[in-house]
């Protein structure tokens, strides 16, 4: 199938996949289809990683995961610690752990259920009890009942990930074209045609869809809708300290407010968020981070970590993040239109899965077919059984 | 029904006009100010315990002071004054403040920003080396502790702040090295039409520049910075002294042990980005500058600018827009306000318009230096990011505007937000990408606006 892309003129071009939308997923999805010999146009409304994925905590955990995630998350990881060989660059991963600190009893013991039931996904957490949590990790406050570590975990930068990903498709011949967002999306007998808000026209057989919070219109455009929420991560940063704090943090509480984490960068800040969500005006593309939800983080974060009231705040953020109601991701082939495949609806925690991600729909699209269990993220969990 | 809850931000000549205006309206404003005392950066206070005379502190602006100083002394039973306290955020239609790291929200009717300005950098080779110290710092240096940069100070950039500066070390008995100056005698010239409209002032500034001269300080026009040069002894860096190019293009060097650097002022406007008011590209200043109309009102209901954070026009011009945005904020709320008390206030800033464009004329921001800012000069102290940095963002990076070089390689990312190296950095990428300097855009403002302790208390919602 892999017939060479015509050229791209000003206002048409066909290709093997059509990809709409630019962020991690997108972008990953157009470096990978591009190593299968797929030809790639990848459109992007604004920047290449410019809203959730880049916005986010940075997060390359895959310790806390459902279950049925791990085997998408360990490929991720792989290809996470693959970055230079594969991109050229390793847009600051660092594969330094990931702790999980819980404080009350019920927490510390769904800390010991996860790390018995993620065994056989072949991930090795060790857990720390009391004292000992402290004496490993002598930066958490004294008090903590549980830690559960994931060593090979890391965090990396948002900022550059996906925008990476983005030239290095570019780089292996993907047609990437930023600044341009589509305004209708037919299927004609053989293929999609996907037009411009520039009045472009752009055909191919295959279609992705990682749109993020805007994906659920494109899906139910094509009769597949589904409850997908916009919400708004609240994250921040303090001004730079000496590095000392190499894992990632995170609260493990069920409770939302207390759920925040917390990571330190080489340079020295400490990049926080979690806990409370802010609001999206979905149509302005603008979203909008409460203050005070910053002032209500403060108290869990010195509560894992109390060196942190010692330090000031300097800048905080926030992203566009599409949540479904299960807080799973949309992902795999369309259940009605073949040739149509999903690839949003991260529920803010998309990134560690983005390279993953990309290689798997990759797969979908080059073969039909991935080793990669996708069942419990398809789209066909949220359409009515057809009446009788 | 209660009175309205007036917010005035800030409490320099702006601010205090404003709130002298809604008290006399029978209002009691709350006055929220960064600074332990009332008065802002140009009427700043020295310390309770320290006794110069006003004559001394401000110079010919001694009387404005003292005025000032006294009218806010009799508005603060009438007022909610609170003083080191720190607008930081807005949420729905309340003002987050903190003070002694305790946070409040202050539900407002109406918001009067008179945030004020800070100075414009142009980084050059050297200049976050110790010892080097914005105009701005210079003076407070003098005013609020009596204290001097430097034995032999060299003064270098543009604008009036320039001259006010190095006189005032010269009458605090610190004769300065230099007055390096990156505007031509020809710009003056050009700038004479607007300046001309504000005669006391322009005679003033040449006063200044007499004084110096007639001291024997050396004024140059039309240079080129080129660097700060450094040396180091036992306390470590230290400043040795400038190299600059004269106007003929000659290498020229002024030996010296401090420097203080500012070209013109760039207005303080987090808070009404964060308010959501709308900007548009003032090409006098090449700022980006929030949109009001001549009473100071802004694009969103209840919000007014006063002062130099609405664009740069002076003290004298903060008290009379102070005043007007506070007349107006009344208006607005249903007030009997007689309208020939704004007129006269509307007409008395009209000559004040006409004079700043006339000093963006005849001192330009000289934004064609920082195309050839060498790839190694630190641009963003905060995060040590250089012009060559920013350059890569605009090239290999591909970034086509300022928050997404942010977001690659770091520029304005750090402690100050981007308010110190935010204007710099844009003329770089815009430079590097041959593009006007508007389509550089400008750095989305984020609540901390400046860096707020993480012990903090108290959230009254």
């Amino acid at each position: 199938m892999s017939h060479p892309a015509q050229p791209v003129t000003r206002t048409t071009a066909r290709a093997d996949v059509i990809i709409v939308g630019g962020g991690i997923m997108g972008a990953a999805t157009a470096f990978f289809a591009r190593q299968q010999g797929l030809s790639v146009i990848l459109l992007e409304r604004d920047l290449v990683g410019q809203y959730a994925s880049g916005t986010n905590f940075g997060n390359v955990r895959r310790q806390g995961r459902f279950l049925p995630q791990l085997p998408l998350a360990n490929r991720s990881r792989t290809i996470w610690g693959d970055l230079p060989k594969l991109i050229g660059e390793n847009v600051e991963f660092l594969p330094s752990g990931h702790v999980r600190v819980a404080f009350k009893p019920e927490d510390s013991a769904r800390l010991e259920k996860y790390a018995q039931d993620c065994k056989p996904y072949g991930l090795d957490l060790e857990l720390y009890s009391g004292r000992k949590a402290v004496e490993r990790f002598p930066m958490l406050d004294p008090d903590v009942d549980c830690a559960s570590f994931s060593p090979l975990d890391g965090h990396a930068n948002p900022r550059l990930a996906a925008p990476a990903f983005g030239r290095a498709a570019r780089r292996a011949g993907a047609t990437v074209l930023e600044g341009t967002e589509v305004s209708n999306i037919t299927r004609s007998a053989e293929d999609f045609v996907v037009e411009t808000t520039k009045g472009q026209r752009f055909t191919a057989p295959l279609l992705q869809i990682s749109s993020g919070a805007w994906g659920q219109k494109m899906a139910a455009a094509f009769g597949e809708d589904l409850p997908l929420t916009p919400k708004a991560p609240q994250m921040g940063v303090t001004e730079p300290v000496p590095y000392r704090i190499h894992p990632v943090i995170g609260y493990a509480s069920w409770v939302e407010e207390e759920g925040v984490y917390l990571r330190q960068v080489e340079r020295g800040n400490i990049v926080f968020g979690g806990g409370l969500r802010g609001t999206v005006d979905l149509a302005a593309k603008r979203a909008y981070l409460n203050p005070l939800n910053t002032v209500r983080q403060m108290p869990h974060l010195q509560r894992i970590l109390p060196d942190f009231a010692r330090l000031r705040v300097i800048r905080t953020w926030t992203g566009i993040e599409g949540y479904t109601d299960d807080d799973l991701p949309v992902m795999g082939p369309s259940a009605r239109v073949p040739g149509l495949y999903y690839a949003f609806g991260f529920c803010g925690h998309g990134f560690q899965l983005g390279p993953g991600v990309g290689a798997t729909m990759a797969d979908l699209l080059a073969t039909g077919k991935t080793e990669i269990p996708l069942a419990p993220f398809s789209i066909a969990r949220f359409l009515k059984p057809p009446a009788l | 029904m209660d009175k309205p809850v007036v917010i005035v931000v800030g409490a320099g000549p702006a601010g205090t006009r404003a709130a002298q205006t809604l008290v006399h309206a029978g209002l009691r404003p709350v006055v929220l100010d960064e600074n332990r005392q009332q008065g802002g950066q140009i009427y700043r206070r020295q310390p309770e315990n320290f006794v110069r005379p006003a004559k001394k502190l401000y110079g010919a602006a001694a009387r404005s002071a003292t005025a000032l100083h006294t009218a806010f002394a009799e508005l603060l039973p009438h007022i909610d004054y609170r003083p080191e306290t720190l607008a930081w955020g807005v949420v729905d239609q309340q003002l987050l403040t903190e003070h002694a790291q305790r946070v409040e929200a202050i539900t407002y009717d109406a918001l009067i920003i008179a945030t004020g300005a800070t100075d414009r950098i142009m980084p050059c080779p050297g200049w976050t080396l110790p010892g080097v110290f914005t105009l701005g710092g210079a003076q407070i240096a003098l005013k609020a502790q009596a204290c001097a940069i430097g034995s032999a100070p060299v003064f270098m950039g543009t604008g009036p702040l320039l001259y006010l500066v190095a006189w005032q070390y010269l009458k605090a008995g610190v004769k300065p090295c230099a007055v390096l100056d990156t505007s031509s005698l020809k710009t003056r010239i050009k700038g004479l039409r607007g300046l001309r409209h504000r005669p006391a002032i322009l005679a003033q500034g040449v006063r200044y520049m007499a004084d110096l001269m007639r001291s024997g300080v050396p004024l140059h026009a039309g240079i080129q910075p080129v660097r700060i040069e450094e040396h180091e002894d036992d306390d470590g860096l230290r400043v040795r002294g400038v190299t600059w190019r004269n106007s003929r293009g000659q290498l020229r060097h002024t030996v010296g042990d401090a420097v203080g650097m500012g070209y013109g002022l760039r207005s303080e406007t987090q808070l009404a980005d964060l308010l959501k008011c709308d900007f548009a590209f003032d090409a006098t200043s090449r700022q980006w500058l929030p949109v009001t109309d001549v009473d100071g009102a802004t694009s969103q209901q209840g919000i007014y600018m006063a002062g130099d954070g609405a664009g740069i026009r002076g003290a004298d011009g903060a008290e009379y827009a102070g005043a007007l945005a506070a007349l107006r904020c009344l208006a607005d709320m249903g007030h009997n306000v007689p309208a020939q008390n704004m007129t006269r206030l509307r007409k008395a800033l009209e000559p004040m318009n006409a004079f700043r464009h006339g000093l963006e004329t005849g001192f330009p921001w000289p934004w064609r230096n920082a195309a050839s800012l060498p790839d190694e000069t630190v641009v963003c102290r905060c995060e040590n990011v250089t012009a060559g940095d920013i350059r890569r963002a605009a090239g290999a990076l591909d970034a086509p505007e300022v928050n997404r070089a942010k977001a690659f390689v770091r520029v304005g990312m750090g402690r100050c937000q981007g308010r110190m190296c935010g204007l710099a950095g844009a003329e770089i990428l815009a430079a590097a990408r041959q593009m006007p300097i508007e389509q550089a855009g400008r750095i989305r403002s984020a609540a901390p606006i400046k860096p707020l302790p993480a012990k903090i208390r108290g959230i009254m919602i």
